[in-house]
């Protein structure tokens, strides 16, 4: 089983890659890294999961430009059930276009259907409580969001369902985009890790029947103390 | 009426000052605070005195802008500064409206002012330094400063025009601010320690800014600090107009020279960042016309301050006071790469939580990622206890970091986790705090004195 990670060298803000280490740990996957100047090697090998990490605003332009002439091999993937996961800001990179405050705006790969918002005067952090958006699942999901931009436009396909603290953006309760297994959310850093239950979750995507997770009881610890904590009516939620 | 206005601000500014000591209030910004509040253009109209250094970066700027004043001021310079308040606007107003007479006429030759970063938009507008050294850009605090690269976007933003920038050529992040404006280069030649691969997590440029190919490096230090070039295009890290070269660890000596003149050095500090700090400084001074034997007689009878590491023997053990700012990926990953290499067993106690946050909301976590905590896993750290509100998160990085369960205790009560020290003789005990836990830190402290005197019994 392989986990590969897309552009390293740039898509690695806010301990985002310990995501992909921390899978490949649990599931005994081989953990891949592909450049910027390489084939991305899911175009020709069976490859578990695909995984892309926040950036630069700079980073997210050249992504955009290196990923581009793969954008139909990732279509096929998502079409056939292969799963992907983006975080961060990596999300951009796949909606139509980023407008910044002055109004100029840098295309993107129009795989989603909205665009972003970018204000660089007005970072946006808080704490993320959600519900994973699956009718089989009860899941709560728990996470931090840091960012520049909000992405605005429909959104029915959402990877999670926000209780408290911004969907895509602060209006919408719909947070993040899932695509059959595409997986993309504003979420940053080690989201996998201070979610074992999701973590489980995508490593049984990943087709391990009965996952178990490495030092499983540390997260599942620091999961119930954040899920408590988070869900505490009084606890400040943006900061 | 702007006129006006100013000697409103300046003269408040200026009765607040005995004000606030005689009602034993505590407010180092707040001159500055009211200057701002009566006239926005205060920093405008404020004399300056002749000439203006601003020194700012992630790391080294405290210590830069104290040695450039103490240096400044043994060479007989009546140096203006803000070491005693921040280096915001307000801490920056506070120092400018103490350093002018009431009619508004400097009383200092020269001012050596600490910039942070994220307030340059606001202040130089109105106050322009003659020369800004700029130390380094690393990751910081990810909610205010995101990451390096939006920082250099930032100065480069609100740097005026005619400012000479002293920028360190080993961080191609700073050497990127600016570009257009006049510069010299600063940087320390190979060092016996170097590397060339990077073994942080966090290395903020791993690709070549002209043509996006992987960067080399002949040495490299830590993180993205080195001399880079890319294999690809022939893209090179500028070339030092002053260079440290042969730093001797085992003599404390080294050489700082450029293409007129140079000098050898007594080190202040074995820390590879007290050196870079050194190298800025001289940097700045020769830019002031001084000569290397002139810095290198001053930088002598210098030192820089040690409040973030101190060593005291207690019972059968060294306790080690540790700072390392929480929130701060770099900081720590510095702290725990230094303290994993000392020689002898070492015992640490991880309490660098960000205490505010957790009183509002919860403090993000993202840093610890961020942070080479695999450091911590070599030989000779035999045991770590985590606490504070983060000690379940510390104990889940650290495993993921390769440190075996059971070397790792865990309890969120910092004084209750005292006890799970073992003190054993001959060891040391580190004690990691942060900013936000310093108070908390010297008062954890005095238990863990009291337990380890105990243990010696």
């Amino acid at each position: 089983m392989k986990i590969e990670v897309l552009y390293p060298e740039l898509c690695n803000l806010y301990g985002d890659l310990a995501n992909a280490k921390y899978l490949a740990r649990s599931g005994g996957a081989e953990l891949i890294d592909t450049p910027l100047a390489a084939q991305p090697r899911f175009l020709t090998e069976d490859i578990a999961m695909v995984y892309m990490g926040g950036t630069t605003e700079r980073g997210q332009v050249i992504v955009r430009d290196a990923f581009a002439p793969y954008l139909d091999g990732l279509k096929k993937r998502t079409e056939a059930g292969g799963l992907t996961l983006i975080t961060g800001n990596a999300m951009e990179i796949f909606g139509e276009y980023i407008e910044d405050e002055d109004g100029s705006r840098e295309a993107m790969l129009n795989l989603f259907p909205f665009h972003a918002d970018r204000h660089f005067m007005n970072r946006y952090n808080s704490l993320y409580l959600g519900k994973l958006a699956d009718e089989d699942q009860d899941m709560d999901i728990v996470g931090f969001k840091s960012q520049f931009g909000h992405s605005y436009g429909v959104n029915n396909e959402p990877l999670f369902q926000t209780v408290r603290g911004a969907g895509i953006n602060p209006a919408e309760k719909a947070e993040g985009i899932r695509r059959n297994n595409l997986l993309a959310t504003y979420v940053i850093g080690p989201l996998v890790l201070l979610n074992p239950p999701f973590a489980k979750y995508l490593l049984r995507l990943m087709g391990v029947a009965e996952p178990a997770l490495a030092f499983e009881q540390a997260a599942m610890d620091v999961y119930a103390h954040r899920l408590e904590q988070f869900s505490e009516p009084d606890r400040g939620f943006i900061y | 009426m702007g006129k006006l206005k100013f000697y409103m601000a300046l003269w408040a500014a200026k009765l607040s000052k005995p004000a606030l000591k005689i009602t034993k209030h505590n407010g180092t910004n707040f001159p500055g605070e009211l200057a701002i509040k009566i006239c926005p253009d205060f920093l405008r109209y404020v004399a300056k005195p002749e000439h203006v250094i601003a020194v700012t970066g992630t790391n080294g700027k405290t210590t830069v802008s104290n040695l450039l004043c103490d240096i400044l001021e043994m060479s007989g310079k009546k140096v203006l500064d803000n070491r005693y308040g921040s280096n915001i606007i307000s801490g920056v107003s506070t120092s400018l409206a103490g350093g002018v007479s009431v009619f508004n006429r400097s009383k200092y030759h020269v001012a050596v002012l600490e910039i942070d970063e994220r307030s340059s938009k606001r202040i130089y507008p109105f106050m322009k330094p003659d020369i800004l050294a700029l130390t380094n850009l690393f990751r910081d605090s990810i909610m205010r400063n995101a990451h390096p690269q939006y920082i250099a976007d930032f100065l480069t933003d609100s740097i005026p025009p005619e400012t000479k920038l002293v920028v360190n050529a080993d961080d191609l992040i700073a050497a990127s601010v600016a570009p257009d404006n006049p510069r010299v280069y600063f940087g320390i030649e190979r060092m016996a320690t170097d590397v060339t691969e990077c073994v942080n997590l966090i290395n903020d440029i791993r690709i070549c800014p002209k043509c996006n190919g992987d960067l080399q490096y002949e040495y490299l230090r830590y993180h993205h600090i080195g001399k880079a070039y890319c294999p690809r295009c022939g893209f090179r890290a500028p070339d030092y107009d002053y260079a440290g070269r042969d730093v001797d660890l085992e003599h404390m000596t080294m050489t700082i020279g450029d293409k007129d003149d140079s000098a050898t050095y007594r080190l202040l500090s074995d820390g590879v960042f007290n050196i870079y700090n050194m190298v800025t400084a001289a940097a700045v001074l020769r830019q002031l016309g001084m000569t290397h034997a002139e810095i290198a007689g001053y930088m002598d009878r210098a030192h820089v301050v040690e409040t973030r590491y101190n060593v005291e023997h207690v019972g059968n053990v060294d306790l080690v006071m540790q700072m390392a700012k929480e929130k701060n990926a770099l900081a720590c990953s510095r702290a725990f790469d230094y303290v994993s290499q000392q020689p002898g067993h070492k015992e640490l106690f991880l309490m660098m939580n960000c205490l505010g946050d957790e009183k509002h909301w919860s403090e993000n976590v993202c840093w610890l990622y961020d942070c080479d905590f695999e450091f911590l896993a070599r030989e000779g750290v035999d045991h770590l206890v985590a606490t504070g509100p983060r000690a379940l998160d510390y104990r889940l990085r650290l495993l993921l970091a390769g440190v075996p369960d059971e070397r790792i205790d865990c309890e969120p009560d910092e004084f209750k986790a005292t006890e799970l020290l073992r003190f054993e003789p001959g060891s040391q005990v580190y004690m990691f705090y942060g900013t936000d836990s310093l108070t908390l830190a010297y008062k954890v402290r005095e238990k863990v004195k009291k337990l380890a005197e105990e243990a010696a019994k």
